[in-house]
């Protein structure tokens, strides 16, 4: 019994939170292969080949595979899935797209966003936006998954001398192909990678407030993130959206500025170490979930925050 | 073009939900239900393109027990042209609903199927995708925006970095993302109108389609709930406690 893992990358670099889905394959026992489909990625499937736990790393290498669509990466996955107990990927927006497509061409049930295995073949993963937990038994042969890279730990990135394996490339089924993309442009973490997130709400008022937020994240090396309240009335790009129907996110820190804190938003965060609440109602969701919070106006807080931060020596 | 949209009864986003005292699964009994939100934006953007004159007929289609039917008069209010019910008593997944509709298509020919990117109660994102596998269809998930050219379509999907656009060939599968459009509220008089409009009734038997489970839902939990914190005094005093206390900055 073996795992087959589907790493995340950007051709260039392996994406953080493949390490978290090695983990998750390695918790079902048995040993754990990558797969790295993409175009010129050879550096990704060397990066995976040094993961520690890894056993085989498969390399599929072919223009077609360049933004991982959906048809032809489905086309490449589904004979090799029949190989193994169980097929992983990451809930991210790349392995929501192509998974369901491996499963149901498998004829197999997909389990959506576990956030923890229980056994080889039970898993537990949030409904409902996080309001309730199901644990859920597979009887399929192969099981299909796609993990919350927040629910586990992330392998060590070093340590490994996995073999690697060049695969022949599937074909283009030629029934989709890539126009262009537009791509926010930051010199910030990404938020689903960083250590430290600081969101704005609702509260913030106007897009162009949000510098004040993003003064304090360059103090502490945090990304941006807001509420869908904040990305509905056009404050900030969708892509910056925490929550249920945005991106869901477990950092060390987490600095939720002017937001109420809808069951939508924790749904996105509530997993975070320590959660820190700026509002100026005091009555306002949030602070029930909240390791500190602060009552104020967010206007006077943040940029003191800022100078605060400023002002700290280095740990 | 026929357009089929498929339509989820789902708990209203604004419940909150509770989970059995015996663990058994989410309490449904008493609680409002409505269309799953993504679903409603399926169906709106259906009915723009008719409104475009890019789509003639509109069929919504629903899976699940009779009252699914409120569901579909729901889409036919809002401007659907017909429904379909395939009514089932059975818990279903989404590899069960994909294989219906799969069926639902091969009788109907749409050139286009539009469905919500997840349901909000089981939040499995699957259906769309597992359609398209079935259908052998390229599918454009998670849209925010749908436009036809030379028997395609351009098809800009909510991707983690921003948006990235496709060429799909047609027919297709889409499923919407949140700002794909803000769907309309149905009027008095097309309320009353699509009570009128026909719905037609199968089972899954008749579509040939087996329902047994592969998933075995073993147990429903409370999610472990946080503690609420302490209130601090001052920007100051945060920051202090961030340092000395929690040691994350």
């Amino acid at each position: 019994m073996s795992v087959l893992v589907i790493a995340e990358h950007d051709n260039a670099e392996l994406k953080p939170a493949t390490l978290a889905a090695v983990t998750a394959a390695t918790a079902m026992g048995g040993d754990v292969d990558v797969l790295v489909v993409g175009s010129g990625c050879a550096a990704v499937g060397a990066a995976a080949a040094n993961v520690a736990g890894v056993a085989k790393v498969l390399v599929a290498d072919a223009p077609e595979y360049a933004y991982m669509l959906a048809e032809p990466v489905a086309d490449l996955v589904v004979p090799l899935a029949r190989n193994y107990a169980a097929v992983m990927a990451v809930a991210n927006t790349v392995g929501k797209n192509f998974m369901p497509r491996v499963a149901a061409l498998l004829d197999v049930s997909q389990i959506s966003e576990i956030s923890e295995i229980v056994g080889p073949d039970t898993f537990i993963r949030p409904i409902y936006a996080g309001n309730a937990m199901a644990t859920v038994q597979s009887s399929d042969a192969i099981k299909v998954i796609t993990i919350r890279p927040t629910g586990f730990e992330k392998a060590a990135a070093e340590g490994g001398s996995a073999s690697v394996e060049n695969l022949p490339a599937a074909g283009d089924p030629g029934l989709s192909s890539f126009v262009g993309e537009e791509l926010s442009k930051s010199e910030r973490p990404e938020l689903t990678a960083a250590k430290i997130i600081i969101s704005g709400g609702r509260g913030m008022q106007s897009g162009e407030n949000f510098p004040i937020i993003e003064a304090v994240a360059d103090q502490l090396g945090a990304a941006v993130g807001a509420s869908r309240a904040a990305v509905d009335a056009g404050f900030v790009p969708n892509d910056y959206q925490v929550g249920q129907t945005g991106k869901v996110v477990a950092p060390e820190l987490y600095i939720a500025v002017g937001i109420s804190g809808a069951i939508q938003h924790l749904a996105g965060m509530k997993d975070s170490k320590v959660i820190v609440a700026i509002n100026k109602d005091e009555e306002a969701p949030i602070f029930q979930v909240a390791d500190y919070g602060l009552v104020a106006d967010l206007f006077k807080a943040v940029p003191e925050l800022e100078e605060e931060l400023k002002k700290l020596p280095p740990a | 073009m026929k357009v089929l949209v498929a339509v989820k009864r789902v708990v209203d986003y604004n419940v909150k939900i509770r989970v059995k005292a015996d663990q058994t699964g989410v309490d449904l009994s008493n609680v409002k239900m409505s269309m799953n939100p993504f679903d409603e934006i399926a169906v709106e953007e259906a009915l723009r393109m008719k409104e475009a004159g890019t789509a003639e007929e509109i069929i919504a289609v629903s899976i699940g027990v009779q009252q699914c039917q409120e569901t579909i008069r729901t889409a036919l209010a809002m401007g659907a042209d017909r429904g379909i019910l395939v009514k089932t008593d059975d818990a279903l997944e989404p590899l069960h609903v994909a294989k219906i509709m799969k069926a639902v298509v091969d009788e109907e020919q749409p050139g286009l199927v539009i469905l919500g990117k997840q349901a909000i109660d089981d939040d499995c994102n699957q259906t769309g995708q597992m359609l398209a596998a079935l259908l052998g269809w390229p599918q454009g998930t998670f849209a925010s925006k749908i436009e036809f050219s030379d028997g395609k379509a351009n098809v800009t999907r909510e991707v983690d970095g921003g948006l990235q656009t496709l060429t799909l060939n047609l027919p297709m599968i889409v499923t919407t993302d949140l700002r794909l459009n803000e769907p309309r509220y149905a009027s008095l008089p097309n309320i009353m109108k699509a009570k009128k409009k026909p719905i037609d009734e199968k089972t899954p038997e008749d579509l040939g389609i087996d329902t047994a489970p592969r998933l075995t839902t073993l147990k429903v939990a409370e999610p472990p709930k946080r503690e609420a914190g302490v209130i601090v005094e001052d920007v100051a005093d945060l920051v202090n406690k961030l340092r000395n206390e929690a040691g994350v900055i």
